[in-house]
């Protein structure tokens, strides 16, 4: 243990996730040797975070405004919605540069270990979005676990009747790949969802 | 295969071993609680990735270290081929890292399947006599070391079991507060049926597949290991794979079949289900009935019979396992002791042509002459090998 402030710092970063007690110590005396403008700039940056960064009210995605960049973008399509877990699966997403539409962010998955259901995610606020019909297809891109696809067949349920085109990410094998090293599960899904050759 | 050379650090109680091993029998001697199982077990860990002896990971890990590492170089029978290394880091509270040949793997159970074990232990008369959760981990573990992608068809089914189940408990909770309208979270408790009945018909189905194939084994095994000269003749071994679906449902390992049988059966008990908060049916809540004649061994079968059973049951899986190709390490940890001296010597017959046996004692009388072999004295963190 150590005096106080230090321990507290300590503490305080051993709950970030990832950061295990080792790795808290070694951050917490690499800012009491760090340049104070430093540590400064980075603790501005925590407060301003925490003021300056909402939820957009559209879609969920971390945004400095009412709405995200993403939401207030004309030139984005709005009739094809792709959900998502969190907002960091938009910025995977945004990466590729594929996809024009627009996202909603769920704010996790359905996990009753974790006592979160479809009430505890942002829901009701998609059925909201699709219910003005502008929306003719829903992109379910959550993570291809146990809770994600457990979430992607509720919405797919829920939605299927409002008459709007459901998809799902395709899973399978990673590009540029060796077949040889795939697990079997993957391998197993990547023969369930094989594609006719267009020659 | 047999395991060539196995290293430990701060497993159980040693702190560093470094033991040689060759084919055939070798037999560990030492008075109690000298850490003879601790050496089988370690190799059994790298089978199973568990202890046959405890179901957590904290106690093989020794006292004041913060992680065990087992190592262990495996050769194939086929000796031309290159020994394969592999290694796992125990650290209780963490996921075990693992290697094989020095690379890390992304997931410890990749390593199952390059060291098979068939273990017999004095808890196997439990086997038996015990609970079925003894008998559904017997199958499971056989499962696993017969297609090692057994391994994550069983942990995805517990990892919705335990989703399911969350779900249950607090539905039941809010049912009782709402006065029965079900509350909120019944609307996804379907979804959690389907992939339920989805995981569980794929153990099932693998379960009822490896009843079949075990059972004419284990009346082989029964017969020759209970069999005498003394008449009447032993009576014969059955085995029936008992599904918490009921006797209604027909058993065959067809997994469309099944999901469909474990969903119906899920629909008509969800009532009960939701009252006490968890999930009735399912491979987590079968059992596999053992019979000697016409009266199930549980109950019925003397303390004799009750270890021929137990002990024909892990013949069974050493000989599945051996048509597979390569004979599996055989581990007898202390069970000379329990055996009458007719079956010991039976059971020294049946198993002294397997390539490797490992064999622990506290009194080497106890082991039968005919398992000749290497003799390795076990005195604290002191191995010797006997001339």
């Amino acid at each position: 243990m150590y005096e106080g402030v230090v321990q507290g710092l300590i503490d305080e970063l051993g709950r970030l996730p990832g950061v295990g007690p080792k790795s808290a110590q070694r951050i917490a005396f690499h800012i009491l040797a760090a340049d104070p403008d430093d540590v400064h700039r980075l603790a501005t940056a925590l407060t301003e975070v925490k003021e300056k960064i909402r939820f957009c009210t559209v879609c969920g995605n971390v945004a400095e405004a009412e709405q995200c960049q993403i939401c207030r973008d004309p030139r984005r399509d709005p009739a094809i919605v792709c959900v998502v877990e969190e907002s960091k699966d938009v910025v995977a997403i945004e990466r590729t540069r594929e996809f024009r539409g627009r996202y909603h962010v769920l704010g996790g998955a359905i996990s009753p270990i974790e006592g979160i259901g479809p009430d505890e995610l942002r829901v009701k606020e998609l059925m909201t979005r699709i219910a003005d019909g502008t929306i003719t297809e829903l992109i379910i891109a959550t993570d291809p676990n146990l809770e994600g696809e457990a979430t992607a067949t509720y919405l797919a349920r829920l939605v299927q009747p409002m008459g709007l085109r459901v998809t799902r990410l395709a899973s399978g094998l990673p590009v540029g790949g060796d077949l040889e090293y795939a697990d079997e599960v993957t391998l197993g899904r990547a023969f369930e969802g094989r594609r006719q050759l267009d020659v | 295969m047999y395991v060539a050379h196995l290293s430990l650090v701060d497993f159980r109680s040693y702190p560093q071993v470094e033991l040689p091993l060759d084919p055939g029998v070798t037999t560990f001697v030492g008075p109690n609680g000298q850490g003879k199982t601790n050496l089988v077990e370690a190799i059994g860990y790298l089978a199973t990735l568990g202890s046959h002896r405890v179901a957590q990971d904290a106690p093989l890990v020794r006292v004041d270290a913060e992680r065990a590492i087992v190592r262990a170089s495996i050769s194939a029978t086929d000796q031309t081929a290159r020994p394969s290394l592999v290694e796992v880091e125990i650290t209780p509270g963490k996921a075990n890292r693992a290697r094989l040949n020095r690379s890390p793997v992304n997931r410890a159970r990749e390593i199952l399947g390059v060291v098979r074990t068939v273990l017999f232990a004095p808890e196997d008369l439990s086997l038996v006599k015990g609970d079925p959760g003894e008998r559904r981990r017997y199958l499971d573990e056989l499962l696993v070391a017969r297609a090692p992608r057994y391994a994550g068809v069983r942990s995805d089914y517990e990892r919705v079991l335990k989703q399911r189940n969350a779900l249950l408990k607090s539905a039941g909770t809010a049912a009782r507060s709402t006065r029965g309208s079900g509350g909120p979270d019944l609307q996804t408790l379907d979804i959690w049926d389907a992939h339920l009945a989805r995981a569980g018909a794929e153990l099932l189905a693998a379960r009822l597949e490896l009843v079949d194939a075990i059972r004419p084994l284990v009346a082989k095994a029964y017969q020759s290991v209970a069999g005498s000269e003394a008449s009447p003749a032993p009576a014969d071994a059955r085995l029936d794979y008992k599904s918490s679906m009921g006797p209604d449902v027909t058993l065959t390992p067809d997994r469309e079949h099944l999901a469909d049988a474990l969903t119906q059966a899920m629909s008509e008990l969800r009532r009960d289900e939701i009252d006490r908060g968890v999930s009735l049916v399912g491979p987590h809540r079968d059992d596999l009935v053992l019979s000697l004649g016409p009266l199930p061994a549980r109950g019925y079968a003397s303390q004799g019979e009750s270890w021929s059973l137990a002990l024909a049951l892990r013949l069974a899986s050493f000989d599945l396992l051996r048509s597979l190709g390569s004979d599996p390490v055989l581990v007898l940890d202390d069970v000379f002791a329990e055996l009458d001296t007719s079956r010991r010597e039976r059971l020294a017959e049946l198993v002294g042509t397997a390539e490797q046996v490992l064999v622990t004692a506290a009194v080497a009388d106890d082991v039968p002459e005919r398992l000749d072999g290497a003799r390795i004295d076990v005195l604290g963190n002191d191995l010797r090998r006997v001339a």
